[in-house]
């Protein structure tokens, strides 16, 4: 009974959403809606600068949804998959692949030959070709993300360094000085449920992360190989602590108070540590380019893109905000309100980024970005990965024991791409 | 019209409602779970495959649905004794004639029963909080080492299940107070007179009195604590290292976050299975007793 009187509950009140809803849509007769769907913080931000944009387009409305991180990838497969997908999202440019492997979102490659705004060759080609899949491409850059070295100057000053690593032996050199007493005090915060500072290092090495067209894995390479041992080193030697995020709990609060000296992570924490770090201590931090193996190093392309979505019937006005987020104006006030880094050059010249010490650092990197492979499995091959990897971190597998575990995994997951590339179906349309 | 044909026109609007709701869906989940409708599926259907039972084999070739299962056993062996006792023993001291203010105490330990999961989950993730929380504050202040409660992986089940049984006790709470006052009151007068003590009481009739309530209360508990899926899904997200990915947090991560929805019909099935067989054997048991 309780059952069905729930349904019938139910029913009348999608009954009520759904008159709502078309009294919303008589009420605004005459103007355009445009969904946007942000993920995480961006929403908020974008807010800020919507405003202009109406202005600017009269008989336009863009309705933004706010999707948090932790549920913005069931969200869109679901909606996908419910025929209710908005105009246009922010996308992070690793879920790029799957959603052109439903084929869920529009090409733009004809659109950006005939734009004034959007200019190829003022992004970073590493960013820019995330979003390139067999030739075509989906997605117009909006931030970038790639994760570098925060550090403590004070702490290694204190251990004779007046430079920043410049390799993995010197930076290792480093954090073996820094760990002092062992246990107690660290030289670098690698929290072990993230995948992000294993992939930055192993994107350093010469041998790509699949092979044969994404067929298979490619982690028992030795390249993978020597960035998994330097990895699993550093918790050995006891120079990482052995915690996920949460165990740190707050981060910022350890580096101020000197539990670890470098810190692997990405631009939004420049506007963390100026808000969390004491005045006294401002002078005492610094970002640096991820040394590589010998030299400067790669570090990940990441960050999100604007794509639009096949079933949108408002292309033109969804392409319209796409170019407007796109001019170097806008990207710089992007940049102020939030701290998100944009992805072209030009905008990179606006006096708060240029001007600004900490920024100088993530600009050089992003010069030498690598992206990851564009298959849709990535995200469940980089979660394995890093499950086994923190295994091998914790002593329970040997590195190539790991390193074929992961190739293991990762060639299960590949099987469904293996047989449809083999069957002559299509990964990606 | 006879009576049968009568009956059948009463219940048919329930059994429509049955069939479309209930048995639809699991025969097409059924099906689902001998292809290997994922992804690619979804964009196309001419890519799904016919896989027979492969997902089936290939789900018991894993090692996390085996650590899932193990955690989920875990938290039933644990968590389920647990919460009766906790359910029994608050109900006995609420009987007892000694007990005041009895409708409060009753509404106050029931109050956690109808309060929404993620909502209280969340306080109580900052009572676990391992620089922050009033727990490790009062073990700090008596001179005990602090824990990281959800941030460790052997104790984020523990924490869960402590969370679980404060949760759902109150609910077979009310159920074991409504069996204790069936229990006819001169029972217990002969008992004194005879000399009984208290415990004596308590094992020799009180338990047995209880027997089919508690056989109730147990295998309702038993098929609630398999399902386990909001505590982690809200507190630890399935971490730390995996050490709190129940069977259904899983088939959750495999259906919705995956998409893999073949699959993810196979984990239910096993799970539909083996929570079957654990009731059966339970209500077997119980019979098996009931004749010695």
């Amino acid at each position: 009974m309780n059952r069905v009187a729930r349904l019938i509950r139910t029913a009348a009140a999608l009954a009520l959403a759904g008159a709502a809803v078309t009294g919303c849509a008589k009420q605004e007769e005459g103007t355009r809606t445009l969904q946007f769907w942000t993920i995480g913080r961006e929403g908020e931000a974008v807010e800020k600068l919507l405003p202009e944009f109406e202005r600017e387009h009269p008989g336009l409305h863009v309705s933004v949804q706010q999707l948090p991180l932790t549920a913005a990838h069931q969200k869109l497969l679901t909606a996908y998959a419910g025929d209710s997908t908005p105009d246009i999202t922010q996308l992070g440019n690793t879920w790029v692949p799957e959603l052109v492997a439903l084929d869920a979102i529009e090409p733009l490659d004809a659109r950006v030959a005939g734009s004034k705004v959007v200019d190829k060759n003022d992004y970073f080609p590493a960013i820019w070709s995330t979003n390139v899949i067999d030739g075509k491409l989906y997605g117009v850059p909006w931030y970038v993300d790639t994760r570098l070295l925060f550090y403590r100057k004070d702490l290694l000053a204190r251990v004779g360094y007046d430079h920043p690593p410049r390799d993995w032996n010197e930076w290792q050199a480093m954090m073996a000085k820094l760990s002092q007493p062992p246990g107690k005090t660290f030289g670098v915060l690698l929290p072990t449920n993230e995948f992000e500072q294993l992939l930055a290092l192993s994107l350093q090495q010469d041998d790509p992360l699949l092979r044969d067209d994404g067929r298979y894995g490619n982690f028992r390479s030795a390249g993978f190989k020597k960035a998994l041992t330097f990895y699993v080193s550093l918790f050995k030697n006891k120079q990482a602590p052995m915690m996920t995020n949460v165990g740190v709990g707050n981060p910022w609060a350890a580096f101020g108070q000197g539990f670890y000296t470098f810190y692997l992570s990405g631009p939004w924490n420049i506007g963390e540590f100026r808000k969390r770090l004491p005045p006294e201590q401002q002078g005492d931090w610094a970002t640096t380019p991820l040394p590589g193996p010998n030299g400067p190093g790669a570090s990940n392309a990441g960050g999100s893109s604007l794509v639009i979505f096949r079933a949108s019937r408002h292309k033109d006005d969804a392409w319209a905000l796409i170019e407007f987020l796109s001019r170097p104006t806008i990207q710089e006030r992007f940049y102020q309100i939030l701290g998100d880094m944009p992805p072209r050059r030009s905008s990179w010249e606006a006096p708060a980024l240029r001007n600004d010490d900490k920024a100088a650092a993530f600009r050089e990197q992003l010069e030498r970005v690598k992206p990851t492979p564009p298959v849709a499995e990535w995200e469940r091959i980089i979660t394995e990965m890093q499950l086994v990897a923190a295994q091998a971190a914790h002593g329970d597998l040997t590195i190539d024991e790991a390193a074929a575990e992961i190739d293991r995994r990762a060639d299960r997951l590949l099987e469904k791409r293996r047989w449809m590339l083999d069957h002559g179906h299509k990964a990606s349309p | 019209m006879n009576t049968s044909r009568a009956a059948w026109l009463f219940i048919t609007p329930a059994l429509i409602i049955l069939g479309l709701f209930f048995l639809l869906p699991v025969i097409a989940a059924l099906i689902l779970s001998v292809t290997d409708y994922d992804l690619y599926a979804l964009a196309d259907i001419r890519n799904l495959r016919f896989v027979a039972l492969q997902n089936y084999w290939q789900l018991l070739q894993r090692p996390l649905f085996w650590s899932a299962l193990g955690h989920t056993v875990y938290f039933v062996v644990v968590g389920v004794p647990l919460s009766l006792m906790a359910s029994l023993g608050a109900a006995l001291l609420l009987n007892s004639p000694l007990a005041r203010f009895k409708p409060f105490f009753r509404t106050a330990l029931f109050a956690p029963v109808v309060t929404t999961v993620v909502a209280v989950a969340v306080i109580w993730r900052y009572l676990f909080n391992t620089k922050y929380g009033l727990i490790n504050y009062v073990l700090d202040s008596i001179g005990m080492p602090t824990v990281d409660w959800l941030g460790d992986p052997h104790w984020a089940m523990p924490t869960i299940i402590l969370f679980a049984v404060w949760k759902n006790f109150g609910y077979n709470m009310i159920i074991f107070m409504a069996g204790l006052q069936a229990i006819p009151g001169d029972l217990y007068e002969a008992a004194r007179i005879d000399g009984a003590s208290a415990f004596a009481q308590f094992r020799h009739i009180t338990l047995p009195m209880l027997k089919p309530t508690m056989l109730m209360v147990s295998i309702l508990t038993v098929s609630g604590y398999f399902q386990l899926f909001a505590e982690p899904y809200v507190m630890t997200e399935g971490g730390p290292l995996q050490s709190t990915t129940s069977v259904l947090y899983l088939m959750y991560e495999e259906g919705f976050k995956w998409w893999n929805l073949g699959s993810a019909s196979a984990v239910a099935f096993i799970l539909f299975v083996i929570m079957f067989a654990v009731t059966a054997t339970m209500l077997r048991l119980s019979r098996q007793g009931e004749k010695a």
